[in-house]
């Protein structure tokens, strides 16, 4: 044996190629993904059928008009050029699912599989971030972001069973984040300028872009300034322009942004996001009950939230209402510190920090937030959480919480083992590469002085972080387990409300977490 | 536990190969899996494996929608039923409540046992689905979903367990350089096979509970617990009788090596008791009369359904083109005929390890002795194939290009059966996840200078199997040769399969070979 080893050491190493390897990751969880295929999914997969048959069988200047089906065209143009380029594939493979009338909940085997094997396909966006930001990497940590980006299970709870592009679109976030840390300003706002015509809720981050782009772009002097902000001006309103200059052609601008921002729905939606708001909630409810029993005379209010009824009103007993604008307002007040910061010091290397911190505000105060959304800050978290030990103790509770808040989307018996089994994989993953990563760099620096005893120690949780993770479990015991043996069918909405409730308590950790690390640095 | 022994070596070597060292250390891609020593990896390993089982569990099973006879799953969910409703006594034998025409029971009593106490778990949140007669070809998403995490749950419970046991067993006497990376990938080989994958939890039967307790059985005997081992191989052999192509290597690896210790006799005795013992509690309801035995008995070597079924690439049935067996002969020189040919075929690898038990040795004999059983012996199924690969796949560190080709041959001998079931697509990514993790392997071993010879037929057969496959996928064969394509896939298999056994054979007896020049060493020095 030793002699076998030997030669095997003395070779010089051979030269690494990282593509090769992420390849094949990517394949891996390409198998996976297409074993997924026939699981559950979302009425999102008919929204995406349906939105194939629109962009193929209507021109252009219908699209934003149609109304065969409730599940209308509510992105931007890009999103429906995309749908359009794939619908060209679905026809050539089956007319049917590109038919606007008999193509309705059309479920063959064939639109499963097209619509399926899009979005795995349309993962290599994704990839080609990642690879972007990890390229110049060691090989530990880019092997750990791709783990935490490529096999990420919260992508394939939403997109690969509840159906939807996220990945795609992420990745076009990753290319323009990459841009940015490289210092090519004009690239990253382009490609950002993009995502926003691909999708418009990602706008969350552009104060923070704008903030960015105009200080380390175009902040050089009076008249190079105002050339370099023309520039940027001009690339963005062209992209602008191909998105919806189509459009306005038609005269139709009113009509495609009143399908993209329909203000008519609820501040929350049908599942509680773990946001800000769940806490508001409550309080109105323990207020509205202990006011109650004092004396006081509460009305009622008029619809329910736990009904999963989406209403126009925020029916709050005792607190204030909230609209739109006062989200708005809160969203930018808790970005404040953020975007002084990037006015300050706009360096690249804190860009991808304050994007997620955008999105983590939008998420936390944002009007009609999906569970979903969480996906925005925790994916590009993952590219920062190996900087530091700190970075992968947030990020190890963060990502779990999250993972664990989508666990909802999935509610049918078949799902549920795939689910949990996901969040353990990746807990466990994510516990085995930080602790590699932390524990080689102290032996590391060990090896470089000998003498050196002030050892950092590795990736340790902490015990308040192990309770919080020790009660998610029993939140989810609770609510899958003992609720339906203790209180059969009566207050079906308690579980949701409770995980809603809890993880809502990691996101605001995470929240204040990074607030903290924006403030000191 | 891989840092430890990475010290130990630089210790051994002194402090200037130490960069070296680091930086093979740095190249090991998988070093961040693996760095928790053996059970973390395991753990993270057993997770992925039966993430990818419950994701196949979502793939149709045989006969899905299929009446009136259905398939396999309603076979085992026909048997729930009949233990669950009837006394012990009724199970193997026909009458009007137990119809054994209808998917009667033809395993022993351990399956038996098996179904009746998943019966009781179905019971309990379906009672339906269980229910006397009424059951009959019931489909329903919970009955579905309940049969499919029986085996699930058998799988984490048998299979893993024993698998895990097998692989800190067979590297405990291992150099400790033995780099912890290889040891997580035989893991990960083992558990991700796909062909037991897509049988067990595609399909669906039971292979896991059978080939988990005689990977147990291994286990135990490579750490000479040989009492313990003959327990868990009965226990094998009465879940699943298809366990007994593993008997010939059991025994006479197991009497070679009573042979070499002080009373051979009493050795073989003691062995034999334990045995006798276990089969008796578990036939215990039916050893009270002769009658009963023998009905068990006949239910389990069904010879009415002659000397091979479908296409099947063992020898009987691709000598079957050209010779025809079954109207040559009468069914009781058949039986005689593949017995002697099993037998003989099986013999060598048996003397070898009567005359030189060695636990190298041990795992080829399994591999040889369960192959000419699937060659040669009465009545083989395609998805027997399983049996000489689980040997193959506890061989996979030796001899990986043996088990790659293997792998990939057994899963393309099943791929008419999977494509029956609809079982295209698992089919599909099990592959590629196959090959990717051979792929991972083959990136970390040193390449070896393989012959531009084998390299070009190894290609030239890969070809041919990759037509194949696109051919029956997207052809219809023609009117007068229905079966035209599953009999060259066939042929192909059975050619590879041929020469796998011939090359095995040789292994193991070069195996004597080679102790005999280290026993000469060792008395030199």
């Amino acid at each position: 044996m030793e002699a076998q080893t030997t030669p095997k050491l003395k070779k010089p190493p051979k030269p690494r190629k990282p593509i090769r390897e992420l390849w094949w990751f990517f394949a891996a969880a390409a198998c996976v993904k297409l074993l997924l295929i026939p699981a559950y999914k979302s009425t999102d997969f008919e929204v995406h059928r349906h939105w194939l048959a629109i962009t193929h069988s209507l021109p252009l200047s219908q699209w934003y008009f149609d109304e065969t089906s409730p599940w209308t065209l509510d992105y931007p143009p890009f999103f429906a050029y995309f749908e359009r380029l794939l619908s060209i594939f679905a026809n050539l493979i089956d007319p049917q699912i590109v038919h606007l009338q008999k193509g309705l909940n059309y479920s063959s085997n064939t639109v499963l599989y097209f619509q399926r094997i899009s979005v795995i396909f349309s993962d290599l966006c994704l990839l080609h971030g990642v690879y972007r930001l990890t390229r110049k990497l060691d090989s530990t940590r880019q092997k750990l972001i791709w783990v935490l980006v490529v096999w990420s299970p919260m992508l394939v709870i939403v997109d690969h069973l509840h159906f939807q592009y996220n990945g795609f679109l992420l990745g076009i976030l990753l290319i323009s984040l990459s841009y940015l840390e490289e210092g090519r300003d004009l690239m990253g706002g382009l490609v950002f300028a993009v995502l926003l015509c691909f999708k418009h809720l990602f706008a969350v981050a552009a104060p923070v872009y704008f903030v960015y782009l105009l200080r380390h772009y175009c902040w050089k002097g009076f008249v190079r300034g105002f050339w370099r902000l023309f520039i940027l001006g001009a690339i963005v309103v062209a992209v602008f322009a191909v998105a919806y200059g189509p459009f306005v052609y038609h005269g139709q601008m009113q009509q495609v942004i009143h399908r993209m921002f329909p203000f008519g729905r609820g501040l929350c939606h049908a599942y509680w996001a773990p946001n800000f708001w769940v806490f508001y909630i409550i309080l109105d409810k323990v207020l509205a009950f202990l006011l109650g029993r004092l004396g006081f005379k509460i009305q009622a209010p008029a619809a329910s939230f736990t009904g999963g009824i989406v209403g126009d009103l925020s029916p709050f007993a005792v607190l204030p209402q909230i609209t739109p604008v006062t989200t708005f307002i809160l969203v930018l007040l808790a970005l404040s510190p953020c975007l002084i910061k990037a006015w300050r010091h706009p360096r690249p290397v804190r860009i991808t920090r304050w994007v997620a911190y955008a999105y983590t505000c939008g998420f936390l105060f944002g009007w009609h937030v999906h569970e979903k959304a969480a996906l925005h800050f925790v994916i590009p978290l993952a590219i920062v959480a190996v900087q530091s030990l700190d970075d992968a103790r947030h990020y190890f509770l963060l990502s779990t919480v999250s993972c664990y808040s989508l666990f909802p989307l999935l509610f049918e018996a078949q799902e549920y083992p795939i689910k949990v089994l996901l969040l353990l994989l990746h807990s466990m993953l994510m516990w085995l590469g930080f602790s590699a990563q932390f524990a080689k760099r102290i032996s590391l620096e060990l090896a470089k002085s000998e003498k050196k005893k002030d050892k950092e120690e590795g990736f340790v949780i902490g015990w308040v972080g192990w309770s919080y993770l020790v009660g998610i479990l029993l939140v989810e015991i609770s609510g899958q387990f003992l609720h339906p043996i203790i209180l059969g069918d009566k207050l079906p909405f308690i579980p949701l409300m409770l995980s809603s409730t809890y993880c809502a308590l990691g996101t605001m950790y995470s929240f204040i977490w990074q607030l903290k690390w924006i403030l000191d640095s | 536990m891989e840092k430890a022994t990475k010290r130990k070596v630089n210790n051994k070597k002194g402090k200037e190969e130490k960069p070296i060292v680091e930086c093979d250390d740095e190249s090991d891609a998988w070093w961040w899996l693996v760095h928790k020593g053996i059970t973390a990896s395991f753990l993270s390993i057993a997770l992925f494996s039966l993430l990818v089982r419950v994701a196949v569990s979502l793939h149709p099973y045989s006969g899905a929608g299929n009446p009136p006879k259905y398939g396999d799953f309603e076979a085992q969910r026909h048997w729930m039923e009949i233990t669950l409703n009837l006394p012990l006594k009724e199970w193997y034998r026909n009458s009007t409540v137990n119809d054994l025409r209808y998917w009667g029971l033809d395993y022993p009593p351990l399956t038996a046992y098996q179904s009746y106490v998943h019966g009781l778990f179905l019971r309990f949140f379906s009672p339906d689905s269980v229910a006397l007669f009424t059951s009959r070809g019931h489909e329903s998403y919970l009955g579905k979903l309940l049969m499919r995490w029986t085996v699930l749950s058998s799988d984490v419970l048998v299979f893993f367990p024993a698998v895990f046991y097998f692989v800190v067993v067979y590297y405990a006497g291992r150099n400790p350089s033995h780099r912890m990376s290889g040891i997580a990938w035989h893991m990960a080989i083992i558990l991700l096979n796909p062909c037991l994958i897509l049988i067990d939890h595609g399909h669906f039967q039971y292979n896991c509970i059978s080939l988990g307790l005689t990977v147990g059985a291994i286990a135990f005997l490579l750490s000479d617990k040989d009492l313990v081992a003959c327990v868990l191989y009965s226990l094998a052999l009465n879940h699943k009788q298809m366990s007994a192509y593993f008997a010939p290597a059991f025994f006479s690896h197991l009497l070679g090596k009573c042979l070499r210790r002080q009373y051979p006799l009493l050795q073989v005795l003691k062995l034999g008791l334990v045995v006798l013992g276990t089969f008796l509690i578990v036939w215990w309801p039916y050893v009270h009369s002769m009658e009963a035995f023998l009905g068990v008995l006949s239910r389990l070597a069904p010879f009415e359904r002659g000397i091979f079924e479908d296409y099947v690439a063992n020898f009987w049935c691709t000598t079957s083109v050209l010779v025809k067996w079954k109207r040559l002969f009468p069914t009781q020189t058949l039986k005689l005929l593949s017995f002697g040919a099993t037998i003989s075929s099986c013999l060598p690898s048996m003397i070898q390890q009567i005359w030189s038990p060695s636990k190298q040795g041990f795992l080829y004999g399994l591999l040889n002795s369960a192959f000419s059983f699937y060659l040669f012996s009465f009545q083989v199924h395609e998805k027997s194939i399983l049996l000489p690969l689980l040997p193959a796949s506890l061989l996979a560190t030796e001899e990986p290009f043996l088990f790659t080709w293997m792998t990939l041959y057994a899963l393309f001998s099943m791929f008419p059966l999977l494509h029956r079931d609809k079982l295209v697509l698992p089919y599909l990514s099990l592959s590629a996840l196959f090959i990717l993790l051979n792929h991972l392997s083959s990136g970390r071993r040193d390449t070896k200078d393989t012959s531009a010879f084998r390299s070009f037929v190894t290609r030239v057969f890969l070809l041919c199997s990759v037509i194949l496959h696109v051919v029956y996928l997207s052809m219809h064969a023609p009117a007068r040769y229905p079966f035209l394509f599953e009999a060259l896939i066939m042929l192909l298999c059975f050619s590879q399969f041929v020469f796998l056994t011939l090359y095995t054979n040789a292994k193991q007896w070069m195996l004597l070979k080679h102790s005999n020049l280290v026993d000469k060493e060792k008395k030199l020095l």
